[in-house]
């Protein structure tokens, strides 16, 4: 396809397109991510994820002018939520990047997350993979504003930026499974406001709690909208991807994730399979009129469906 | 079919974004992907912008007056790109006498004080330059 020759080029126009294609059209997708999927795997993917509010648009900007400075090509894309009621969104992500719109080693593309609960949007990891085919060096995928456990950045990033604020709560937050657990870096930012230390504290004592880590993740007190601690924030998430490939959890994360991939592929794919077959005969409805009367159980009827494919 | 998506940015130098986000806040409950990019535009950030983004449609929303330079050179820097197939319009306090001026230029259609947030709904859907199937 040409528009793939100019993406590889680095167009960013063709570039764009692609991502709409593959964030939109599922069969268009699967064609361009079979010709593309063999230039990927060169970017250092980043996540910055947290809750709203808490700086992460602020941040991102601040990160992606240091290293573009430094001659780096980076692409972001930005998700933020869509509307349950009209399926639409207002992606707001870019205000705080403006600068960067213009600058040639930059790419941002907002994304809503139409209806995906993780944190990303269904198709981010497509769109992912057509920025990495670029050539993008870092790729830094800034999730919508978490709550408690949108952890699939952790599915998708090779390094996972936990960005925190002072004042949200006590330390039981700090231990609760879900997002606490899957920071591999965890920024205090807005660390000028009052309460920055201790919310420090408690993170610090959260981390020292956990036994099995193979590294421990550092806290840092950032000041994005000044762009203190950016800098040293920059060199923790290049030690961590270091820590990753001289302790061979590079290879283990991205296998892991790729394993994910796979099986939803499988799986949707089966769906699809399960469904044309029985599209004509509305089985689905009559199945399930058996389980409501009492005449089946589910898994009798999942058998059956199975059969189908067999 | 897909959302449209719809740039909304703020050329030049006013710092009224009201009617922006109002606009915004509507395209999005009419069930469309809006960027909304902040103040303070130069023309070649919201061409850039528009590029990355795959915009479907720019709306630029202006109070300052400077629309007749404006305008027309976000037309140009989208054409210069080859991005021919985005619907450009405007909106903000515009003189009468400058709209033809401007739709000549290359400005879809101008929106003065008083439109609908349907009107505009409207239009968008009905003149889009590429389909969204």
């Amino acid at each position: 396809m040409e528009l793939i020759q100019r993406m590889l080029l680095g167009e960013k126009r063709a570039c764009a397109r692609l991502i709409t294609t593959v964030e939109n059209d599922p069969e268009e997708a699967e064609k361009i991510i079979r010709e593309v999927q063999k230039y990927t795997g060169n970017a250092h993917v980043i996540g910055i994820t947290g809750p709203p509010g808490a700086g992460k648009s602020t941040l991102v900007d601040k990160m992606v002018k240091v290293l573009a400075d430094k001659g780096n090509k980076v692409g972001i894309i930005a998700v933020d939520p869509t509307s349950p009621y009209s399926g639409g969104s207002i992606l707001g992500d870019r205000i705080r990047m403006q600068d960067l719109a213009v600058n040639p080693n930059v790419f941002i593309r907002s994304m809503g997350t139409r209806g995906y609960l993780g944190g990303l949007s269904k198709y981010t990891k497509n769109a992912l993979k057509i920025l990495d085919a670029a050539g993008y060096d870092y790729i830094i995928i800034e999730t919508v504003g978490v709550g408690q456990s949108e952890v699939d950045i952790v599915k998708t990033a090779d390094t996972v930026v936990m960005v925190m604020v002072p004042g949200l709560g006590d330390d039981i937050q700090s231990i609760k499974a879900g997002i606490m657990e899957i920071g591999d870096i965890f920024v205090i930012n807005k660390s000028d406001l009052f309460g920055a230390d201790r919310t420090a504290t408690e993170i610090n004592m959260m981390l020292d709690l956990s036994m099995n880590m193979d590294r421990r993740p550092p806290v840092m007190k950032v000041t994005a909208s000044k762009g203190e601690g950016i800098d040293s924030l920059i060199s923790e998430i290049k030690s961590h991807i270091n820590f990753l490939k001289t302790s061979g959890n590079f290879e283990k994360r991205r296998s892991d994730n790729m394993k994910l991939e796979v099986m939803d592929l499988i799986e949707s794919e089966l769906k699809k399979i399960v469904i044309s077959r029985t599209a004509n005969e509305n089985k689905l409805e009559t199945e399930v009129g058996k389980i409501l009367n009492k005449e089946k159980n589910m898994y009798e009827v999942r058998d059956e469906f199975l059969k189908l494919i067999g | 079919m897909r959302p449209i998506r719809v740039l909304i940015a703020k050329p030049g130098l006013d710092g009224h974004d009201r009617g922006a986000k109002v606009i915004a806040r509507a395209l999005r409950d009419a069930g469309m992907e809006v960027i909304y990019t902040g103040l303070r535009q130069t023309p070649e950030q919201i061409v850039a912008a528009a590029v990355q983004e795959d915009a479907d449609v720019v709306g630029l929303s202006i109070l300052s007056g400077a629309h007749n330079y404006l305008f027309p050179r976000v037309v140009d820097l989208m054409k210069k790109q080859g991005a021919d197939d985005v619907l450009i319009i405007g909106g903000g306090v515009i003189p009468e006498d400058d709209i033809p001026g401007l739709k000549k230029e290359g400005i879809a259609e101008i929106f003065t004080p008083g439109t609908t947030t349907t009107q505009m709904i409207d239009f968008i859907k009905s003149n889009l330059k590429r389909t969204v199937n």
